[in-house]
């Protein structure tokens, strides 16, 4: 891994006030994705993954913390600065069906990108730039005429894809860009993707729900739950070793497409709590099979596990034991 | 009714075809689809967005509205006393007392299809109501122990809740609660986890493993996921483009898979034994080209065959489903041949 991550994420908070109270969407949030690699971002509906998507490109202003791309710290940024700043950084949305403007034809979808960071100064200079795109995500540049509706739901997630990378960024956000997929579609996008990771060395922010996908795709893993992190580092090492027992619960429950894996019997209760008022202590000792007293009010700090692994629980030690 | 039903057979389903009639067109959204489903076991429906899945279930129970109707083929049923039904035919009396008391049915979405207006105790006392005609005291004595049955905490409290103070698990237990409310023998569970998430999926299914065994139900799971099918079913039928390309016990499907679309379907799965390479590089995922064909215009011939790495000129010739050996079944003529 390089030295300097591209983004480094530091104790990003995010709350929202609601006439329901205070809702803690993230605390304390902090990560790293270094240059060219791609951190899956996992967690149940409700556990800040998209708000922290957000968070990452200012789409939604954190109420404290620091974001730091390419060194600099993006919160600071005065609004013509954070301008030039998005230009690097792009975000391919989870609905294909929704995220494209159904009157405007694929040229002006990709077009506008391009005019609104005054990529491309005549008509034809963008039209060319937006076949040249459409190739690159499997689609045909005769084809730039037409409209959304004409489109697949695969065809449509590689226009949101070639309108991202129009602008030629450095880092994209992809929040469940494939979630919506077929699985044989699936698969295409995902391939796609980690093609153009390695032909223009993307460094990616993916946000899944579904393990195996960040499993294929991802060199790092962070597990969020209740808009903590509860584990975070090798993608591979927490697969194959999970040291958190949220982590453990997570990847037991996913069900395996192979009838000889016999069924994990490691379950969790419940439901995750609502973040108007997450538990005290750590916020997972509600659902957690190793729960003891302390956890009820000290609230554990992420501690290094393994190489490259953070995890954040009181017992660490004695799970990573059992 | 004179139809021939093994005993071991609960639900027969024998070249259904139904069909979208409009005026100026006909949509067909199943063609011929054939399959058995045995006494207390579990079959998976499986198959992707657009490939019959849900219109075969509402088929089976005749819920399908106009334009959609059965054009051909038989849904033969058994009875708890032993008749044999041919759902497909029988009248709007005898369907009424089919539904919930026999067959009954799970959906996906456990936000719409709770009414948001009356309290989950009164929507299971309904259907007892309705078709026990218990009252009083005994109806909540029931509803309460419905609630019991699908490990919902607080049953005698939670039973005056409204479905929006309820989680999406919670409401799923609820949804289930309705459907065994008559004690059916066929519950149909119509992709009944794909809206949660993973660890309450996890609970879900453990729950309707934990119910089918206690209570000797047989299940027709629809789901389009290959997990969940390892999982919960005995035996598996894939469906594409409206028809059921291939049927087998789930063990021997998996190993071997005898249609070209249950193997990329498979292979299109991101795992890390598939994901990575012998010294750490990543593998291509094998995802299969194109898209599922649109009902109105079908291929001709094999419907899977425009997306088939290894079709031929002969796949242009009608496909028909056919044995391939014992309890397996393949609408691939080349599948068939090799074997």
């Amino acid at each position: 891994m390089t030295a300097t991550p591209l983004l480094s994420l530091r104790n990003v908070t995010k709350v929202f006030e609601t006439p329901g109270g205070k809702v803690r969407a993230l605390t304390d949030v902090s990560l790293d994705i270094p240059r060219g690699s791609i951190l899956g971002l996992v967690g149940e509906s409700g556990s800040g993954k998209t708000t922290l998507g957000r968070c990452v490109l200012r789409l939604i202003e954190p109420t404290s913390g620091e974001v730091f791309f390419d060194g600099t710290d993006i919160t600071k940024l005065n609004p013509r600065d954070m301008k030039a700043m998005r230009k690097r950084m792009q975000i391919v949305f989870q609905d294909p069906f929704s995220s494209l403007n159904p009157r405007m034809r694929v040229h002006e979808i990709i077009g506008e990108a391009l005019i609104a960071h005054g990529i491309g100064r005549t008509r034809t200079e963008r039209r060319d730039r937006a076949a040249a795109l459409l190739e690159e995500v499997g689609l045909r540049p005769d084809q730039l005429d037409r409209f959304p509706h004409e489109f697949s739901g695969g065809q449509r997630q590689r226009i949101g894809i070639a309108r991202a990378l129009a602008v030629d960024p450095d880092f994209i956000v992809a929040d469940e860009s494939v979630s919506a997929l077929d699985v044989s579609v699936q698969a295409q996008i995902l391939n796609l993707l980690n093609d153009l990771r390695q032909k223009r060395g993307l460094t990616m922010l993916f946000i899944a729900h579904d393990l195996s996908v960040v499993e294929y795709l991802c060199e790092a893993v962070a597990v969020l739950y209740l808009g903590r992190v509860m584990e975070a580092g090798d993608c591979r090492s927490i697969y194959a070793a999970p040291n958190h027992p949220y982590t453990k619960a997570l990847l037991a429950a996913a069900p395996v497409p192979d009838p000889l894996v016999p069924r994990a019997d490691v379950m969790l209760m419940g439901d995750i709590p609502s973040p108007l008022n997450p538990p005290p202590g750590c916020v997972f000792h509600t659902r957690c099979p190793v729960a003891m007293d302390d956890c009820r009010h000290i609230l554990p700090t992420p501690q290094p596990v393994a190489a490259s692994v953070t995890a954040a629980c009181l017992r660490l030690n004695e799970t990573v034991s059992c | 009714m004179t139809a021939e039903l093994s005993p071991d057979i609960v639900l027969k389903v024998d070249n259904l075809s139904t069909s979208f009639i409009f005026k100026s067109r006909t949509v067909p959204a199943l063609r011929d689809v054939t399959f058995t489903l045995r006494e207390g076991k579990t079959l998976a429906l499986v198959g992707e967005s657009g490939s019959g899945k849900s219109v075969t279930s509402l088929s089976i129970l005749r819920l399908l509205s106009s334009p959609g109707q059965i054009v051909g083929g038989s849904v033969l049923y058994r009875t708890r006393a032993g008749e044999i039904l041919d759902l497909a035919k029988a009248d709007a009396r005898t369907m009424r007392g089919v539904r919930g008391g026999e067959i009954s049915m799970i959906f996906q979405e456990p936000m719409s299809s709770l009414n948001p207006l009356m309290r989950v105790g009164d929507q299971i006392g309904e259907m007892l109501t309705l078709h026990l005609g218990l009252k009083g005291q005994a109806l909540q004595t029931r509803v309460r122990e419905l609630l019991e049955l699908v490990e919902i905490p607080a049953a005698a409290r939670r039973m005056w809740d409204y479905p929006h103070s309820m989680s999406g698990g919670m409401r799923q237990r609820v949804m289930i609660a309705v459907a065994l409310a008559c004690n059916p023998r066929l519950l149909i569970a119509d992709e009944p986890t794909t809206a949660l998430d993973v660890t309450i999926q996890a609970q879900i299914l453990r729950l309707m493993q934990r119910l089918q065994k206690d209570l000797g139900m047989s299940i027709l799971f629809i789901t389009h996921d290959m997990g969940v099918v390892a999982e919960m079913a005995d035996e598996v039928a894939v469906m594409y483009a409206g028809e059921v390309v291939e049927q087998g016990a789930v063990r021997p499907l998996f190993a071997k898979p005898s249609h070209p679309y249950t193997t990329g379907l498979l292979g299109s799965i991101p795992s890390a034994a598939r994901g990575f390479a012998a010294d750490g590089s990543r593998l291509p995922l094998t995802a299969i080209p194109g898209s599922v064909p649109s009902p109105v215009d079908l291929p001709v011939g094999c419907s899977f065959a425009p997306r088939c790495a290894s079709s031929e000129p002969t796949c242009r010739e009608p496909a028909r489903l056919a044995a391939l050996g014992a309890d397996h079944m393949t609408r691939c003529w080349k599948m068939r041949q090799s074997a």
